[in-house]
């Protein structure tokens, strides 16, 4: 049963918009859900570890991947009743693009850090981030009750960061909830109440979408100015879409209908269109009956990192994969994708993301929501090739890369990294950076004991496993924060990866030609590990511009029976060979040999 | 006496296909007798040791539930094979035996010339308990030999000695049991090529009919997987290919002829019960664990001594489960069995549509298998379960 609505709008001086912003690991989660059981958001009973995160992914990797939003009713010292909206953000880098479209619906940021870690790279890069849009952060320090905590020495980082005194920061524990009723009092004096104007034409954000079978697409909505009614007719001022307004509402977490939005509130609004690519997030709500002459600012296009191409194991999938990757863009407006024909893979999408765990989780989520099998190629970076007419072509996968004979150069994506590292590591960290082919730059001293390193990197060398390695490098101590910076040329060169004989396009990666030979030998090494006996030798060979530079061979099967069935337990043998056969149903003839869905990707996450 | 002049007796060869189509009418008793001195490493039978509560004081409680089992069960038979496993059989006084197959004569009749088989170990078969055996009405005795190299023997758990085994094996030929079986176990992690040839060469020389050798395999929950997972050498597929290729190049001089993926036998000694099940054949069995297959059924009795004995006693069926397959999957289940004979089988739709698939052909111009004359055969025995596995299901 749906709540009546509810007429009121909230004043604006009554409303307060804020995120959390924080590192991976240091309490978000835990926080929000405090906040949400002291203002009674969420009763003590119906209470459970991150309640705002929905996905059952997020759970289980105790993440957080979508923004969420949720109003709060608080009742302040002033004894005045305020609407504090809580918009809930991502931490991993990867998503870095999703805390900055929510910082924009909001006035002020809780930038949370863990007192037994300090300040990590994406705890300085969310800072900024805040800062840049302007906001009003609140720092606060969380795990204050873990006897690891150091919340002097955290507090003179982050001092050194923002500037501010000691008074300025916040001590919670989001465990025992210790400092909870401080931070919620500070996020009513400290943030601003929102502008915009009452009176003028609406105006409303839309910061992020989901859809839902039965309703079509939900937005939730930053009103800016004016207000959003249920029932009148909304224009999406970019894409140019027409609908009525279905229901406008709160969450709480649960979706509360209202009559309307005021200016300053955040909410959500269903208008049955079913058309994802009709809403976009960025985009400006408004209302036709008076249309607001200009957008809001919108957000940059989120730009994808990494590109990998999915192909279903059963080719018949094809249109089910195009399906599923439609409706998951619109809960992901970072997903990109367009179809790609490979003649290992068949029929499947090149898809580009923000990163490796943005990767992951978008294959793993095609896998469980829409019940699909799919075999991922290895991840590239976007290459340019530049060519002998003087054009340039973007290269998302190595089958791009045009023949050597019409290549002038190869240029690809630099990125700046930031590194956050306890001083004795620094000469790890470098060593590392210095085999992935980077350059260093600035090195601060945050305190004597924690340095902040920075460098340009070639995208390519990190994507895979610079970040394991680092982690396992400074036994994780070190954080990471990175940033496109631009393109440069480099010697690079496709390498293919032949099977029995034949080119596996789905096995081709770009490498620096310093390198082709060692990761040429490893692939075929790791290859002919992943790949099961067949019925005949296979050899697997490693080639640039059709010179082979290494070779391996899986020999052929010789011994593929039971010998025994038990006493006539015919029964057991047959479910043995059946769960065989299940097996081998996750594999992809590659011409004519199985290959493990695994190869694909494991392949490529080798030490050379 | 070898191949032709068994032919010429009108005698067929074990891997003939009008025996192995024949097979598929015969009936069969299987008689689980679980105990053991020991359990060995690789083992996952239905097996219990005296100091699991499956001493000697036991015997006669579980032979008298056998008899009530066999007692209980409907109107059938009568029987061409009777066969004891274990666990090892050999554990029971040869009148405790002698009282079994009483029953299963009373209760279900015995064809003449029928066979009745058990499994022994060499330390528990003197020439004594062999005649006593034979006695009680057994035609044929398959002894657990499994290498004849004492390095082998530790490393499998046995208790045997080489010597225990050859003394075995000529009281049994002494007595004038119908067919004597040696069993072998290749791949065990430490065998050297030059272990197994040798314990090959002892078992072809010792004058035996039937010949079953098996590759040692890691089973679930056994100590052997234990080992394995915890660092110890695992067996080897390919040394396991060797040591059969080199089997399978020797024992025809020996006048053994290969008829199914481990077994090896002279004409006129095959294994009755053997044949029956790769035939899809109807069995009864009876005790811990054991399996049966009637009326398209197949039912299992439940693995735990306590349990079988409660309920037997009671006046219940000892049954922990069963499967009914559809005729579809009774099509499939008859070719993945009857592929392991060397005989092959009647192709029949599970083998056209086997044939019809791209795998299949690939597996017929690989020369895995093929198909002559309405039958199909597997080539390479070893490949077996990689042909099996492409089988599609049946719609």
């Amino acid at each position: 049963m749906r709540n009546p609505p509810q007429v009121a709008m909230t004043d604006q001086a009554r409303i307060r918009n804020f995120s959390i912003i924080a590192h991976i690991d240091h309490g978000k989660s835990t926080v929000a859900d405090r906040l949400l059981e002291r203002t009674g958001a969420v009763a003590s009973r119906d209470m459970r570890e991150q309640v705002l995160d929905t996905m059952d992914l997020e759970r289980e990797r105790g993440i957080t991947i979508k923004a969420n939003a949720v109003r709060l009713e608080y009742r302040a010292a002033d004894g005045e009743a305020y609407a504090l909206n809580l918009i809930d953000t991502p931490g991993h880098v990867d998503f870095s693009y999703e805390v900055s479209r929510s910082l924009e619906a909001c006035e002020g940021a809780v930038l949370l850090v863990d007192a037994s870690q300090g300040v990590e790279a994406q705890t300085l890069a969310n800072a900024y981030l805040a800062i840049e849009a302007g906001l009003e952060v609140i720092p606060v320090l969380n795990k204050i009750d873990l006897p690891a905590a150091e919340p002097e020495r955290v507090e003179a980082e982050l001092l050194g960061i923002l500037g501010g005194k000691p008074a300025d920061i916040i001590r919670v524990s989001a465990k025992t909830g210790e400092g909870v009723d401080e931070l919620l009092e500070a996020i009513v004096t400290r943030l601003p109440a929102p502008g915009g104007d009452t009176a003028g034409p609406t105006r409303a954000l839309v910061f992020d979408s989901y859809y839902d079978s039965y309703r079509g697409v939900v937005c939730h909505v930053r009103i800016v100015d004016g207000t959003l009614r249920s029932g009148d007719m909304v224009r999406f001022m970019a894409t140019g879409a027409q609908a009525p307004a279905d229901e406008v509402g709160v969450r709480r977490p649960a979706p509360v209908p209202r009559d309307a939005l005021g200016p300053g509130e955040v909410g959500y609004l269903m208008t049955g269109i079913k058309e994802i690519d009709r809403v976009r997030v960025g985009d400006t709500v408004t209302s036709t009956a008076r249309p607001a002459s200009r957008p809001l600012t919108g957000y940059l296009e989120p730009k994808p990192m990494v590109f990998s191409g999915l192909f279903p194991t059963d080719g018949d999938d094809f249109e089910r994969l195009r399906e599923a990757l439609d409706k998951l863009r619109l809960n992901d407006a970072s997903l990109v994708y367009q179809p790609e024909t490979s003649r290992a893979l068949g029929f499947g999408f090149r898809c580009g993301f923000l990163g490796l765990l943005h990767m992951e989780i978008v294959r793993e989520r095609l896998e469980r929501e829409y019940d699909l099998d799919l075999v991922a190629t290895a991840p590239s970076v976007e290459y340019r090739a530049h060519l002998a007419d003087g054009s340039e072509v973007p290269v998302r996968s190595p089958q791009d890369l045009p023949d050597l004979a019409a290549l002038v150069s190869v240029s690809e994506p630099v990125v700046k990294v930031m590194i956050i590292t306890p001083s004795e590591y620094v000469g790890t960290v470098m060593e590392l950076v210095q085999q992935r082919r980077g350059e260093m730059g600035e090195m601060t001293y945050l305190t004597p004991e924690r340095v902040e390193l920075h460098y340009r990197i070639p995208l390519a060398e990190i994507v895979f496993d610079f970040f394991d390695q680092l982690k396992s490098r400074t036994r994780g101590y070190a954080s990471l924060d990175y940033e496109p910076a631009d393109y440069r040329q480099a010697k690079l060169v496709r390498l293919d990866i032949l099977l029995n004989g034949v080119p596996v396009d789905a096995f081709s990666s770009i490498v620096h030609t310093d390198r082709a030979y060692r990761r040429g030998k490893a692939m075929v090494e790791r290859l002919r590990e992943l790949i099961p006996r067949q019925l005949f030798d296979v050899p697997v060979q490693a080639a640039i511009g059709g010179r082979i530079i290494a070779r391996e061979t899986i020999k052929a099967a010789r011994k593929d029976v039971l010998a025994k069935c038990y006493g006539g337990d015919i029964t057991r043998k047959r479910k043995l060979l059946e769960r065989q056969k299940e097996g081998k149903k996750r594999m992809k003839m590659v011409g004519q040999v199985e290959v493990p869905q695994e190869a694909f990707i494991a392949a490529l996450r080798i030490d050379e | 006496m070898t191949g032709p002049g068994a032919v010429a007796a009108g005698v067929p060869s074990p891997d003939a296909a009008e025996l192995a189509d024949a097979a598929q009418a015969w009936r069969s008793a299987y008689v689980h007798v679980p105990f053991c001195h020991r359990r060995c490493p690789y083992c996952d039978f239905a097996v219990v040791t005296p100091e699991e509560g499956g001493g000697p004081d036991r015997f006669p409680r579980y032979v008298d539930a056998l008899l009530a089992e066999i007692d209980r069960e409907k109107e059938w038979g009568p029987l061409d094979a009777v066969n004891f496993g274990g666990g090892t059989p050999s554990r029971l006084p040869a009148a405790e035996l002698g009282r079994i197959v009483a029953a299963l004569q009373d209760q279900f009749g015995l064809v003449e010339d029928a066979e009745v088989s058990l499994e022994a170990n060499p330390e528990d078969w003197t020439e004594a308990t062999a005649a006593a055996v034979a006695a009680a009405g057994f035609t044929r005795v398959s002894l657990g030999a499994q290498s004849f190299d004492p390095a082998v023997l530790e490393a499998l758990g046995r208790r045997h000695r080489p010597e225990h085994a050859t003394a075995a094996i000529d009281a049994a030929l002494a007595v004038g049991f119908r067919t004597v079986n040696v069993d072998l176990i290749y791949g065990t992690p430490g065998e050297s090529a030059a272990s197994w040839a040798s314990s090959v060469e002892r078992a072809l020389d010792s004058g035996v009919q039937h010949l079953s050798a098996y590759a040692l395999t890691v089973e679930r929950g056994t100590a052997l997987s234990r080992a394995v997972a915890a660092g110890a050498a695992a067996p080897d597929p390919d040394v396991q290919a060797d040591a059969y290729d080199h089997l399978e190049a020797a024992a025809p001089a020996a006048g053994l002829v290969r008829y199914e993926v481990s077994n090896w036998a002279r004409p006129g000694h095959v294994c009755v019960y053997n044949l029956a099940t790769w035939a899809q054949g109807e069995y009864l069995g009876f005790g811990l664990g054991a399996h049966s297959h009637r009326d398209g059924t197949r039912r299992r009795n439940v693995r735990r001594l306590d349990v079988y004995l409660e309920r037997v006693e009671r006046g219940e069926r000892p049954e922990a489960g069963r499967e009914r397959l559809t005729s579809a999957g009774r099509e499939q289940e008859r070719l993945f069995l009857g592929l392991r004979r060397a005989a092959g089988a009647v192709s029949g739709e599970a083998g056209s549509t086997l044939l019809a698939t791209a795998a299949g052909r690939r597996l017929v111009a690989s020369g895995v298998i093929e198909e002559r004359e309405g039958r199909l055969r597997v080539l390479r025995p070893l490949l077996t379960d990689a042909v099996l596995r492409e089988i599609p299901d049946q719609a």
